[in-house]
């Protein structure tokens, strides 16, 4: 009875030590990767840059003149989560690169769970994208910007964190769905630009027509961006309660369903 | 009788309009070497990405280590091991890396883990280039480093498919008599496709002969040829599959439906 209860014992914990380890190494792969195509880090982080200087100043005088105040305090929350938009995205669309090369068999074939592939995969592109969005974060601080709390540095970071789950889930979604790269083009245009655009990054939410300010509401980013506002800026609007809670539903939502449409994937 | 390890019971497999797998039936047994031979495009990679859980059949049952490949993917994944046809590798990961990642992802205890990796790539030859990334490494290397993976764990039953297309002959003899040798100690079920005869022939406890995606002969090599009335397999094979030249698309089904009909009798 007790000699059973010992052999069950090791039974789980061994069971649960592989399951962490087959996460780990996943999550460690996406790392590793990341830190060595340089040329990939220093290509996303020019985009949000180039926004960040060019609209920072070339719009900064209309935005204050209108009296919205300091336009580089407003946009740079909004230029921080396009780089992790943009990272997480595409973390979760590699998947169709992997499956081109073939890694994905590998992966496939393993006696491990689709969902611990999913969380693995989606925990070690989030976590890029994170890293993406903090440097983002560093850079803007020579160009002028100022966190209005060092205390809230930790907070921001967190939704930055949620921000490129989201992404990169949805991007796991995406690539399980398409059949090879040529939708690529299609998605960056009619997914991640207007999700973009559309999130209050670059101007404020209020007052847009009607069915724009719906689509802006279902835009995750929307939370995500209020969230970095809040934390960086003291400028929220939602409040950070309302944007941390709606923003974990849909990262939940959006695991669950990547995590289901990766498991029906076949290669 | 002890339950066969792999059945395949009316496997069919389309592709939109192509049958790739055209209402397959066999058995493996446990501890068997078991062969697919045929020509490319034969359905060979189609039937054992079925049977590693890859592609769901169309139609058909199959069960690997008695469990069903539609509903207990898991446990089919947990029996066994494979080397694939196409490249499989993290080309941004070093040799290493590649082994290390299977070997966790396998459960493989770390203990035994780096020992094992060590071996197996200098078995392969590769131990002096194992923090180079794989990129830079020759089809042969990235070949031979996939089979080292392939061996890592030792599990129920160990799919090789084409395992050395493209290998010299040196190296293919020295796998093999290391993947003969596993069957014997271990009781490794094994099973392969190849279109190289002599190496069915060779290797395999059983063969059986596909073609166009159904299987016109099976048996041990001394059945096959037995029964085509010829003394080699190189023979039987011709025979069976007929004398064209196969690219992947080229559609020599009526002359294989004849000999089909021989076979069937
Ligand atoms: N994913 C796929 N989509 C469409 N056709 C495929 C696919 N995979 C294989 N086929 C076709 O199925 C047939 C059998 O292919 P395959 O199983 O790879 O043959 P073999 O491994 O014996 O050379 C071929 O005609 C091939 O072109
Ligand atoms: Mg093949």
């Amino acid at each position: 009875m007790q000699m059973g209860q010992v052999i069950l014992e090791c039974i789980t914990a061994y069971g649960a030590d592989n399951f962490m380890n087959a996460i780990y190494i996943l999550w460690l792969r996406q790392l590793k990767r990341y830190f060595r195509s340089k040329s990939r880090m220093v290509g996303s982080l020019g985009q949000p840059i180039l926004f960040l200087v060019a609209l920072g100043f070339g719009f900064g005088p209309i935005f204050e003149k209108a009296g919205a105040g300091n336009y580089l305090q407003f946009i740079t929350p909004g230029i921080i989560a396009m780089g992790i938009l943009f990272t997480a995205v595409f973390t979760g669309i590699e998947i169709i690169w992997d499956r081109q090369f073939g890694f994905l068999k590998e992966t496939m074939v393993a006696p491990v769970s689709r969902l611990q592939i999913m969380i693995g995969r989606t925990l070690g592109g989030a976590t890029v994208a994170t890293i993406q969005g903090v440097i983002v974060f560093c850079l803007t601080l020579f160009v002028g910007f100022r966190p209005v709390s060092i205390a809230m540095i930790p907070v921001a970071i967190f939704f930055m964190f949620l921000i490129a789950l989201a992404f990169t889930a949805l991007g796991t979604a995406i690539a399980s769905v398409l059949d090879d790269m040529q939708g690529f083009q299609l998605i960056m245009n009619f997914v991640v630009m207007p999700t973009f655009f559309l999130s209050g990054a670059l101007f404020p939410l209020q007052g847009l027509p009607g069915p724009i300010e719906l689509i802006a509401n279902l835009d995750p980013l929307t939370y995500g961006i209020d969230g970095l506002r809040g934390a960086l800026s003291n400028a929220s609007h939602l409040g950070l309660h309302t944007d941390l809670l709606v923003l974990l539903s849909m990262v939940t939502a959006l695991v669950i369903a990547g995590s289901y449409l990766f498991s029906k994937m076949e290669i | 009788m002890e339950r066969p390890i792999i059945e395949v019971k009316n496997l069919v497999r389309k592709f939109d309009e192509l049958i790739a797998v055209n209402d397959v039936s066999f058995d493996v047994k446990k501890g068997e070497i078991f062969a697919f031979l045929g020509p490319n495009g034969a359905g060979k990679s189609t039937t054992i990405k079925i049977l590693t859980t890859l592609l769901n059949p169309t139609y058909g049952s199959v069960r690997v280590n008695g469990f069903d490949v539609v509903n207990n993917e898991d446990d089919v994944r947990h029996s066994f091991g494979i080397v694939f046809q196409d490249p499989s590798l993290d080309d941004e990961l070093t040799a290493w890396e590649n082994m290390e990642f299977h070997g966790v992802l396998y459960g493989v205890p770390k203990a035994i883990r780096n020992s094992k990796i060590e071996e197996l790539m200098k078995f392969v030859e590769l131990w002096d280039r194992k923090d180079e990334i794989v990129k830079n490494f020759s089809g042969g290397m990235k070949r031979r480093l996939e089979i080292a993976r392939g061996l890592l764990h030792h599990p129920k039953i160990l799919f090789l498919d084409e395992p050395t297309l493209g290998l010299d002959p040196q190296t293919r003899n020295h796998i093999w008599s290391y993947v003969e040798n596993l069957n014997k100690t271990e009781g490794l079920t094994i099973f392969f496709s190849t279109h190289y005869i002599e190496e069915a022939e060779r290797i395999a406890h059983r063969v059986a002969v596909i073609d166009h995606g159904v299987i016109v002969a099976s048996g041990t090599p001394e059945e096959l040829k037995a029964r085509s009335g010829v003394d080699s397999l190189e023979d039987a094979f011709l025979k069976l599959t007929g004398k064209d030249i196969r690219d992947e698309n080229a559609d020599g089904s009526g002359n294989f439906r004849m000999h089909n009909r021989v076979w069937r009798r």
